[in-house]
């Protein structure tokens, strides 16, 4: 049987961060009743002119710089030409002949440990379209222009991924290396970071490429990875049973794991590109890169080997913290009040994983702050609480940011440290449970544990229980 | 005699010298519109009560000294494709004859802030496509001079509008010559300014990257003071340049002595009217006679102008007219099957044969394909034609030469032939390909008794030389009403 190689390239738009869209100063505020974020610009009213936000080239710059990419310091804008509604020019301002960024490329370390380098074909700008809205009940569609004219970054990779694994390792360590910039939040489900796989198959061993089509409306890691699966087997199928790829847009229905036939290279359009006359070249001078070089904030490479120098903490825990620029801040927050990175880290990836999952929130939902962490590790510290208090005092920080220090005292869930208060508590227990005793006692060693929970009972669990056991020990000797 | 031959500037001073109120100004030029529009036809909108509302707002500006422009109370009229907030707005074209814009194009509201009336909006020829105002879907506008002929374009309705005294002066945009050269066809005076000078923000673009607004009046005056008024650096587009002055009227002085004037010989070949010609030539005589040094030389370049100037501003067209589609305003055909079939009808539908004719000219030159081959050589050539200029101004202060081949055609011959038309351009069209400023006005009249028109041209952001040397050929020759004036 003949072995086939995936080749697949990636297009991957991310949402700009920023405040106001590229060409005009309506809000980039996600959601919003429909047409409130809209002026005559981004709806493309005659006779509006479109001017350019200069966040957006320093966004893109800063992509380009953090993914090795040379930048292109006269560059401009183009039009793409199609009609479409949710697009209300009937032109889209991109980047086709001279984009921002070029020839760049990240390394990605696939799960079994191989790296391997990824190229990036070219980087561009262009703003986003409006949104249709279909009516359901009636005949009509209805168009939604908030989104129109919210900056966007086109990331074009070289057809240098093999597998699955491979795409969605790069595709987190793009949105890692974005996030850190803070140029986007990247979220697949709210649109915030969209690829497209382009794929094809050939035999292995062969240096020609197949056939490749392009697949779009993948909104999820786990969507892509079905998508590239079923894309795969599907390209083999056909060449196998002695037919041809045909050259396509395909659209992935994740419910039904089965792409579509959207538009074939035939009924390609034509988008007549241009030179945008409305806007003139951009002009990065060596003075605005140098500053934008400057603002560039520590990526995830750089932090990883600060945390096992700075922290002392194991590379295992420090990739996990720096897996994600919130949790890495919270984790330097923390640290930077109470001095214990390796208890910070612990609460970062044992408890609060759990809770994010148990909820089913995402890292950047996190609302509580460090401060608060720091307190309650400084209490455990302390030996003010034991660690099952500790724990519960943790998902209130979790749910409700309290202030564990008054919620401690509030709720009387100190530990019991008087010895003769807790002596005394024993005592009466191990009066009341003669037979747990003599199990003990005749060498049923587990005994001891019924006599623990009984004290940690009576006490609601204030008790430290390093204590209870010293003393029963003693008890029962 | 009508307050309307008055110039511009000369009833602002009788306004501001309270011997005429603003509402006498207004009704003077209503009047006018209501007893010629019938003949001439040069306007598409006119707001009567609007401007009677507007003039009495702007007579209590000047009575408490808060307007004091030498424009202050004047009315005005705007072409028809400059945006007016809640006024009609067509580019004369069926495709927008609902549309009400949200918004007033900067020039405008330089004009406003200045105190001008507006009265309405003129006609055109649709989306500024064209050289005769024949295109307009509102029907043709007709010559003041003579009826039988068109009054040029596509600034027509602006241009006729001031040579039948309608108005004192008018707001016109220039494209391939759209202001100059229906100046010239009706005898009157409008700048076409260097690309930059005035903001193109609410402008309804036809050829982006050439597209300036301008002023039409009766003499240099009144078109240097209108300039400086409407000119700014605005933020809102990006193309408006921040000029270190914006005085245009300190260069109203009759003194050429020393200026260097160069007179293409390229520009007097094939094709040109002798009768226009023996006027420009005998125009460069005045201006010699009062000092100037005029020399002939070779501009060369010339005959590409044309071609790159109709696949530039086509290209850009037809990606500005796309918007046009029958989804957010405007026009939109009654029946229709499907989304395609909507956009296909509409537009058929609501644009014109000259307008069609170009978005398809555009499309076809920015195919894949075809585009290194027309629209990459057109953007060299425009690059070559503006090293000509270049070198040129090394040379001189001032080009001079004349607006147009010929007087104004008859109504019905340039649509017929549009080759023949895209070719009376030949004279303006290389001034916006180069972005430089641009001055026409009167400098006789033919034996058909229509006015013929001098063009000069100026350095990029050098309008102040064009003004001068206009201003004192002006001197030379008193200015001639036509014959729909009085």
């Amino acid at each position: 049987m003949k072995q086939f190689e995936t080749v697949i390239g990636l297009e991957v738009h991310v949402e700009l961060a920023t405040k106001t869209k590229i060409f005009c100063s309506c809000s980039t505020e996600f959601g919003g009743e429909p047409n409130s974020h809209t002026c005559p610009v981004c709806t493309g009213m005659p006779g509006s002119l479109p001017v350019l936000n200069k966040q957006v080239v320093e966004y893109a710059v800063a992509v380009g710089l953090a993914t090795n990419c040379k930048i292109t310091q006269n560059c401009k804008f183009d039009r793409k030409n199609y009609f479409y509604p949710d697009n209300p020019q009937n032109y889209q301002i991109s980047q086709l002949y001279l984009p921002i960024c070029r020839d760049g490329g990240i390394e990605i370390e696939t799960e079994d440990g191989t790296k391997k380098t990824i190229g990036i074909h070219e980087i561009h700008m262009e703003e986003d379209a409006g949104k249709l809205v279909h009516d359901e009940w009636g005949e009509n569609s209805l168009v939604d222009f908030n989104r129109s004219g919210v900056p966007l970054i086109e990331i074009v990779s070289e057809p240098d991924m093999r597998s699955a694994d491979e795409v969605i390792a790069y595709l987190e360590k793009l949105r890692l290396i974005i996030q850190y910039l803070g140029a986007s939040d990247c979220k697949l489900q709210e649109g915030s970071m969209r690829a497209d796989v382009n794929l094809s198959v050939r035999e292995a061993g062969s240096t020609e490429f197949g056939t490749r089509t392009e697949m779009k409306n993948l909104n999820s890691f786990k969507a892509i990875r079905r998508a590239i699966e079923g894309e795969t087997e599907r390209q083999i199928d056909l060449i196998e049973s002695g037919q041809k790829v045909i050259q396509e847009t395909r659209r992935w229905d994740d419910a039904k794991e089965y792409s579509y036939a959207m538009r074939s290279k035939e009924d390609a359009q034509d988008y007549r590109y241009f030179p945008e006359p409305d806007l003139v070249p951009i002009v990065i001078s060596d003075e605005w890169l140098a500053e934008i070089k400057s603002c560039q904030p520590e990526l995830r490479t750089e932090k990883l080997e600060r945390y096992k120098k700075e922290f002392n903490i194991p590379d295992y825990d420090a990739k996990i913290i720096t897996s994600n620029k919130k949790l890495a801040d919270i984790f330097e927050e923390t640290t930077a009040i109470c001095n214990n990175p390796k208890k910070a880290a612990n609460w970062l990836m044992g408890e609060t994983m759990r809770l994010l999952k148990e909820h089913e929130m995402d890292v950047e939902d996190i609302s509580f702050a460090p401060a608060n962490l720091a307190k309650l590790i400084q209490l455990t510290e302390d030996r003010a609480i034991n660690s099952s208090v500790a724990k519960e005092v943790f998902e209130k920080i979790f749910e409700e940011n309290i202030d564990p220090e008054k919620y401690v005292e509030e709720n009387g869930l100190k530990t019991v440290a008087d010895d003769g208060a807790l002596r005394s508590t024993i005592e009466k227990i191990v009066a009341e449970n003669p037979q747990s005793v003599e199990d003990y006692k005749s060498g049923k060693k587990k005994a001891i544990g019924f006599l623990v929970g009984q004290t940690m009972k009576a006490t609601q669990g204030k008790a430290d229980p390093g204590m209870v056991n010293q003393i029963l020990t003693e008890l029962l000797k | 005699m009508s307050l309307m031959s008055l110039t511009a500037v000369e009833l602002g001073k009788k306004i501001r010298a309270k011997e005429v109120s603003v509402a006498e100004a207004t009704q003077a030029a209503l009047d006018a519109i209501a007893a010629k529009e019938s003949s001439i036809n040069s306007f598409v909108t006119v707001d009567a009560k609007g401007a009677l509302e507007r003039a009495a707002k702007i007579q209590a500006g000047i009575d408490d000294g808060s307007l004091t422009s030498p424009l202050a109370g004047v009315p005005v009229a705007i072409k028809d494709n400059m945006c007016t907030k809640g006024m009609l707005t067509t580019c004369s074209s069926k495709i927008l004859g609902n549309f009400i814009p949200t918004y007033t194009s900067e020039a405008v509201v330089n004009l406003e802030k200045a105190g001008a009336v507006i009265l309405g909006k003129t006609n055109m020829d649709e989306f500024a496509m064209g050289s005769t105002t024949e295109t307009s879907a509102y029907g043709p506008t007709k010559n003041p001079w003579n009826t039988e002929h068109v009054p040029g374009g596509s600034s027509g309705g602006s241009c006729a509008a001031v040579a039948a005294e309608e108005c004192p002066y008018a707001l016109g945009s220039d494209t391939g010559g759209s202001i100059r050269q229906p100046s010239s066809f009706c005898g009157v005076t409008g700048i076409k300014p260097t690309y930059g000078t005035v903001s193109r923000y609410g402008l309804i673009a036809y050829g982006s990257s050439l597209d300036q607004i301008g002023p039409v009046a009766k003499d240099v005056t009144d078109c240097a003071t209108v300039l400086e008024t409407i000119a700014s650096h605005d933020k809102k587009d990006s193309t408006s340049v921040k000029r270190d002055s914006y005085d245009f009227t300190s260069a109203l002085k009759d003194d050429v002595k020393g200026m260097k004037i160069g007179i293409p010989r390229d520009y007097f070949g094939d094709g040109l009217d002798a009768e226009v010609r023996d006027a420009v030539m005998a125009a460069a005589k005045e201006l010699e006679k009062k000092g100037a040094i005029v020399e002939e030389f070779d501009l060369s370049l010339v005959e590409y102008a044309i071609p790159a100037y109709y696949v530039i501003a086509c290209a850009e067209a037809s990606s500005n007219l796309a918007r046009f589609d029958g989804v957010k305003y405007g026009y939109r055909t009654e029946e229709f099957n499907g989304l395609h079939n909507m956009y296909k009808k509409s537009r058929s539908e609501g644009f014109g044969t000259e307008v069609k004719r170009r978005i398809m000219l555009g499309s076809f030159v920015l195919s894949s394909g075809y585009y290194d081959a027309y629209y990459l050589k057109a953007l060299r050539t425009k690059a070559l034609i503006k090293q000509a200029f270049d070198k040129a101004f090394e040379k001189y202060d001032v080009i001079l030469g004349p607006a147009a081949p010929t007087t104004a055609p008859r109504i019905g011959d340039s649509l017929s032939d549009p080759i023949k038309m895209y070719l009376g351009d030949i004279y303006t069209i290389s001034v916006n390909l180069a972005g430089l400023p641009g001055i026409s006005l009167p400098c006789g009249t033919d034996s058909k008794g229509l006015p013929i028109g001098l063009q000069l041209i100026g350095n990029c952001f050098e309008e102040k030389k064009i003004i001068r040397a206009a201003y004192a050929f002006e001197q030379t020759r008193d200015y001639v009403h036509s014959p729909m004036a009085d």
